[in-house]
């Protein structure tokens, strides 16, 4: 599977919790299968998703799922050591690994190489990280939101893209409408 | 006066309970006093971006963030500035050490010295300068316009502001 066709598969898991989602077309995936105003759609800063996610879970209660990539989380590894050692039960990273920098054309990443992020997130001192295959996906990512433990899960995938439109809402309009989100 | 400790009593008056850091020596005290109190919620980050996105998320979800970090951090941090804190138009205040000013022992701190402020003035990103002491009596104020207009606002605190750095 490619990540168009993961997010459209757990788009109803997600769809009633806070959803940080990363830069490019994930995010323009994810707005044109279930736009609604609880995912917090990133236009730019690649690296941060899980870092912004990892904010909003520490400052508030309700769980939050940051959408990242595999390009992203090797860009802001530093991330992977501070959300061990700050855990939160309400917080799940979502690491879709399909081994490339799809947004960009699919240049491949050290992630599809050598490089495990799986292995990487447990050597930072992740305690409760999980690999899947994408088909696999949703019962994972169920339970790791129910759960009130802190879970990584790094989803193996293919690289791939489909063809649609940049986001055209303004940022502080997506801003506005997530912290109504996160206050209601 | 106790400028660590003012600083923080500041920062808990204005109600900022979430802290991220990366040390500098002359942010010793005023990272362990952010550390000391219950009031403050201190995560260290690994470097600034990641920093500016924590508070950005701790932002939205309803608390009031600050960053403490080294005024080389702005090389570090200028995409994370324009697209992510500006773009969504969100407040930080940024407590940077002046590093390479007046009283600097280190020569290599010169060299992004002489860009920070003219980076920062690029960012049209508001900037203060404490250089003696007393300056610190307008950091209350400093952090009620940050939170009143919504922006990322730098306060550079240079060696002469913390009693120098050679010799303290
Ligand atoms: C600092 C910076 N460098 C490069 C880019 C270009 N860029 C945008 S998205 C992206 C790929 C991200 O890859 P990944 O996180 O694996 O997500 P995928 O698209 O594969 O799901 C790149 C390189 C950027 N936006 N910012
Ligand atoms: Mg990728």
């Amino acid at each position: 599977m490619i990540r168009s066709e993961i997010l459209k598969e757990i788009a109803p898991i997600l769809n009633p919790h806070l959803v940080v989602c990363n830069i490019g077309l994930p995010s323009q995936e994810l707005h044109m299968i279930d736009d609604n105003e609880r995912n917090f759609y990133m236009l730019g800063t690649m690296g941060l998703s899980s870092s912004i996610g990892f904010g909003l879970a520490l400052a508030q209660d309700k769980p939050v799922i940051s959408i990242d990539g595999d390009g992203s989380v090797l860009t802001n590894l530093g991330t992977l050591p501070t959300i061990a050692n700050n855990a939160t039960g309400n917080y799940t990273l979502l690491i879709i690994d399909n081994g490339s920098y799809g947004s960009t054309g699919d240049q491949p990443t050290y992630a599809g190489m050598k490089t495990n992020l799986t292995d990487v997130a447990r050597a930072c001192g992740c305690e409760n990280v999980i690999e899947v295959q994408d088909k696999d996906l949703g019962p994972v990512l169920q339970s790791a939101i129910d759960s009130d433990e802190m879970t990584i899960i790094v989803c193996k995938c293919d690289s791939g893209n489909i063809k649609l439109p940049v986001i055209t809402l303004d940022p502080v309009v997506i801003r506005h409408r997530f912290m109504e989100a996160v206050k209601s | 006066m106790n400028i660590d400790k003012k600083i923080v009593d500041d920062l808990v008056a204005n109600d900022v309970s979430f802290v991220t850091t990366v040390p500098c020596k002359q942010l010793a005290g005023v990272i362990e006093e952010v550390e000391a109190r219950k009031d403050i919620f201190h995560i260290p980050s690994n470097k600034e971006d990641e920093g500016m996105g924590l508070c950005a998320g701790a932002f939205m979800g309803g608390k009031r963030p600050a960053i403490i970090m080294q005024n080389t951090a702005i090389g570090v941090t200028i995409n994370t500035l324009a697209t992510l804190t500006q773009f969504y138009r969100m407040p930080l205040p940024m407590i940077i050490s002046y590093r390479g000013e007046l009283r600097e022992p280190v020569a290599c701190q010169v060299e992004m010295a002489v860009h920070t402020k003219a980076l920062l003035a690029q960012l049209n990103i508001p900037t203060y300068h404490f250089h003696w002491q007393d300056d610190v009596k307008e950091f209350d104020n400093i952090l009620k316009y940050t939170f009143m207009c919504n922006k990322p606002v730098a306060i550079l605190t240079d060696a002469n502001f913390w009693g120098g750095y050679g010799d303290q």
